[in-house]
């Protein structure tokens, strides 16, 4: 009975696991101790929030759309990260035309994510 | 990486399509055309109305596979069969429609001018139950949407003539539909024109953007997704709902000036309706 019982929770916690690993990113896993890094790569990749697969290429993600550029070199591009968090926040401020989503302005993530995201894609 | 860092100007410097207000219909033709044919030399201009499949040779081999059973053969014997039946009063869909309704649907949507009002085919159809006692059918899938297929299937091949006469009212639908496709919409603040014209080629995720011309001339379409045929109205919701905004009714005022204009800007391309799509 015990032993059935430890296999279900065994089983159970694989499950969750591999949901975990299936849905989310690996990082999300250990959510208690990410840093703002890892939660921030965990929101850019989840679909339901920045989704930023859907248009940019992005470190080893797949599958990534190709409407916007390639996120690499982004301390090259943006010397100052408050610019990039600003485009990450309203890209149509600077360009009215932009078919980038303004996350911050429709409210499709909260501050804190856009903070998060910000830290992540910062190190790409 | 510096390869990387020029393609990062070069999309980021791409220019925005526009079709001024005041451009009449003929000139907003000539600037799409011009602008796809430049943006995809290889592709002939006859062929656009097949839309992603005529841009993509893999995705356009795959499409050709399941054409050769179509699904939507089963839709077109219903809605001959809808077509062919009469009515309660012993009329028949054939006594509403120029031609008795056959090879007709390529004048659809068409100005009326005793109403003032644009008319869709299948507005048509059901202003003909109407005239016959008929309840309505609903808009989006269903018998509506196997008959359009039908009147279509007997259509294809002929050459899409839209018609904006020379009278303020349709001029002022055409306005109103062209200002709905290049509107930012939704929560995503994306309008028709970002996906369907200056993305067109692009890919969002693995879904390759079509072009606004073309577009139309396959509807109404069987779609795997929906697991049967659907109208144009129907596809519209979708990509309302994709960027979070909330769809027009189908076949209401928005919707229709938006076929209107839609349709007007293929016109010159064969009607290949029903179309199947994933
Ligand atoms: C976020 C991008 C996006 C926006 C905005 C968008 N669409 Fe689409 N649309 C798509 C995708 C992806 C498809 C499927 C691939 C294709 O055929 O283009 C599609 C397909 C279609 C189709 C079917 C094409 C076919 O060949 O069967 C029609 C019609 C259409 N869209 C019309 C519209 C209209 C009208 C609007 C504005 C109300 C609009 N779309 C807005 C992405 C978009």
């Amino acid at each position: 009975m015990r032993h059935t019982a430890r296999n279900i929770t065994t089983t159970v916690l694989s499950l969750a696991t591999l949901l975990g690993a299936l849905l989310l990113t690996p990082f999300q896993a250990s959510a208690a101790g990410a840093t703002a890094v890892e939660k921030g790569k965990a929101v850019a990749v989840n679909r339901k929030k920045g989704n930023c697969l859907a248009c940019h290429a992005m470190e080893d993600g797949t599958l990534p759309g190709n409407i916007g550029p390639p996120l690499v070199a982004m301390k090259a591009r943006y010397p100052d990260k408050a610019k990039l968090r600003a485009q990450i926040w309203d890209a149509t401020a600077p360009n009215p035309n932009s078919i980038m989503p303004p996350f911050g302005r429709h409210r499709l993530l909260s501050e804190e994510e856009i903070d998060q995201i910000t830290e992540y894609v910062y190190t790409l | 990486m510096k390869e990387l860092l020029t393609a990062t100007l070069v999309l980021g410097l791409l220019s925005v399509f526009t079709m001024p207000a005041q451009a009449s219909p003929e000139e907003d033709l000539a600037k799409l055309r011009a602008f796809y044919k430049n943006r995809f030399p290889n592709t002939q201009f006859s062929d656009f109305k097949n839309g992603v499949y005529s841009i993509d040779a893999d995705l356009r081999s795959q499409w050709e596979d399941i054409e050769e059973f179509p699904p939507y053969e089963l839709n077109l014997e219903k809605g001959k069969t809808l077509f062919e039946t009469p009515f309660a009063n012993g009329k028949t869909y054939a006594s509403c429609f120029p031609d008795d309704g056959i090879g007709i649907a390529q004048l659809y949507p068409f100005f009326d001018s005793n109403s003032g009002k644009v008319i869709t085919l299948e507005a048509a159809i059901n202003q003909c139950r109407a005239a016959n006692s008929e309840k309505a059918l609903k808009w989006k899938s269903g018998p509506i949407a196997d008959l359009s297929g039908y009147m279509h299937y007997t259509s294809r091949g002929k050459t899409i003539n839209v018609i904006i006469p020379d009278d303020p009212r349709a001029q002022k639908i055409y306005e109103q539909g062209k200002a709905i496709f290049f509107a930012k919409r939704g929560q995503m603040n994306a309008s028709c024109a970002d996906c369907h014209i200056n993305y067109a080629g692009n890919k969002v995720r693995a879904n390759l953007l079509g072009m606004a011309i073309g577009q139309t001339t396959h509807w109404p379409s069987y779609r795997s997704k929906w697991g049967g045929m659907g109208t144009l109205h129907r596809r519209y919701t979708g990509c309302n709902k994709q960027v979070r905004f909330k769809p027009y009714k189908a076949q209401g005022p928005e919707y229709t000036a938006l076929e209107y204009f839609h349709t007007y800007i293929s016109n010159g391309l064969e009607g290949n309706a029903p179309g199947n799509r994933m």
